[in-house]
């Protein structure tokens, strides 16, 4: 047997001798395997989307959305154990709703994820729980204008322009770090993130997917919702396009 | 300075006398008696106050009209009060009564929407009127139970699953009824049978088109102007139409206003005859 961890493991109340705490590295490699997130902050709002593999035929197209909405403002997706997602998203809502009903205004992004992070944290302090296997992109726009963070399992958080997790991330980032974020809209943030979604995505190795987008934008009024359907096909369109073009060249 | 240990530091009685807890409302200290000689009371009348909501059903559609004042007692203390606000995608809502309590009844309704509406990520709006209207009636009757009631009369207007107009009332009993034509107040009294010319009977909305019901319900607040003293005339007038979203006309006046009537007005402060 090899020698990770050798019983300092089992759990994450125990470092290991040279301060490392297996548990935590672990419940990230379980982000890492899962479907790609891409998080977008643009000049005018957000954009978010994930890609879903299609795991069999009989499912319904459509159905089985990832990205949740946890106010008015602010929609969030997370790359890998399904159900701890879910798990921190009814948290992340109640954290907002109960915010409303103290200050009686929206969360702001800052306060959500701090909130959400030190619940997340407090998953690596005690033997009896295990951490979140989910790496997770809250965006949103409140007064400040939009904002776009990463959580990981950790507990520990980042703002981002644009970040993306799960499968293939590294590829994805490189893509988004060519992009003139500081300019872009969510119009165009659209096409890109479907361009970058497809570009990553390797139909051989991990067969066919569906591609699942949200956006704050001036067209939403502030509001997180789903992409509309016609938009996003032609995004998709566009980026099959693209590469396609790209493959020709080569 | 006294020594026992339960009240250790005070004031010995001995040397100062007793404490008068009449002084600035002091606690009186465990004193059971005193504490608990009031019972508890909850609210006995709705202290600012909105007055009528009017509305009426039209062949596609709903009206629904209130003014902006907000009234303490007869002092007419606040003129800027929208009464009338929008629940989900095609729903609103109208209070008359309590202003606090309709603020509170806004509260309840935002987070409704926020979980019924906003949490769903299937799309498609679920959250309609007779949802709404229901989730208020629970909520009314719940705290008229608890003999602590929310002190209003609230007209819920929207549309069925069928896309039918839907018009329903709840009040501070959680009684409801649902009728063609609905007014809250002194419009219950004034504007209904001005409103019911209209729709003499229920099924009647149908032949009425957006013009005439617009019209009438116009007629209404201006006769509610002249006759109803807590009343103002700047009004919001909300139209809603099938698959359109709910149209918010602000600041609305009562227009070509005739006093010529008030002379003729004998008692009510005026000299007697």
């Amino acid at each position: 047997m090899s020698s990770i961890g050798t019983g300092y493991d089992l759990s994450v109340s125990t470092y290991s001798p040279d301060g490392r705490l297996f548990q935590v590295e672990y419940a990230a490699k379980a982000a890492e395997n899962a479907g790609l997130a891409i998080g977008l902050k643009c000049a005018d709002g957000i954009v978010l989307a994930v890609e879903k593999i299609v795991q069999s035929k009989l499912l319904v197209k459509g159905a089985n959305r990832r990205i949740m909405s946890l106010d008015n403002h602010v929609g969030m997706v997370s790359s890998g154990l399904l159900a701890d997602g879910r798990h921190l998203a009814k948290r992340a809502r109640e954290e907002a709703q109960s915010y409303r009903d103290q200050y009686g205004a929206p969360m702001t992004m800052k306060a959500l994820i701090e909130r959400v992070a030190m619940y997340e944290h407090a998953y690596t302090c005690y033997g009896s729980v295990r951490p979140f296997g989910i790496s997770t992109i809250l965006a949103g726009v409140d007064k400040t204008g939009p904002s776009l963070y990463v959580v990981e399992p950790s507990g520990s958080y980042y703002g981002y322009r644009a970040s993306a997790v799960g499968k293939g991330k590294q590829l994805a980032k490189t893509e988004l770090e060519k992009l003139d974020l500081s300019s872009i809209t969510v119009k165009q943030g659209v096409m890109e993130v479907a361009r970058i979604a497809h570009l990553v995505h390797d139909d051989n190795k991990d067969g066919n997917f569906e591609l699942e987008m949200t956006w704050i934008g001036p067209e939403t009024k502030g509001f997180h919702e789903h992409v509309p359907s016609q938009l996003l096909q032609e995004a998709e369109e566009a980026a099959k396009r693209a590469l396609e073009e790209a493959m020709e060249e080569d | 300075m006294n020594h026992d240990p339960y009240v250790w530091g005070r004031p010995d009685d001995a040397v100062y006398g007793a404490y008068n807890h009449a002084i600035a409302n002091a606690s009186s200290h465990g004193n059971v008696q005193e504490e608990t000689s009031f019972p508890k009371m909850n609210s006995q009348q709705p202290i600012i106050t909105g007055t009528s909501v009017n509305s009426i059903k039209f062949k596609d559609g709903v009206i629904v009209a209130a003014d902006n004042m907000g009234s303490y007692g007869s002092l007419l203390r606040f003129n800027n009060i929208e009464r009338i606000f929008k629940v989900g995608k095609e729903t609103v809502v109208g209070v008359s009564g309590d202003i606090s309590d309709f603020q509170q009844i806004q509260r309840l309704l935002d987070e409704l929407e926020i979980t019924e509406e906003i949490y769903d990520n299937d799309g498609g709006h679920n959250l309609r009127a007779p949802n709404v209207h229901e989730y208020l009636t629970r909520v009314l009757y719940n705290r008229r139970s608890k003999m602590d009631p929310l002190w209003n009369a609230v007209v819920v207007a929207g549309f069925n699953d069928d896309k039918t107009p839907f018009l329903r009332y709840v009040d501070l009993l959680g009684v409801t009824y649902g009728l063609s034509a609905i007014c809250t107040g002194f419009g219950a009294h004034l504007a209904i049978p001005l409103l019911r010319q209209l729709v003499p009977d229920d099924k009647d909305y149908q032949n009425v088109t957006e013009e005439q019901a617009r019209e009438a319900i116009i007629n209404c607040m201006k006769v509610l102007f002249y006759r109803d003293a807590r009343s103002s005339d700047k009004f919001t007038l909300v139209t809603l139409k099938q698959g359109q979203p709910p149209k918010f006309e602000k600041d609305l006046r009562c227009e070509n206003q005739n006093w010529r009537f008030a002379k003729d007005l004998v008692g009510y402060g005026s000299t007697q005859l």
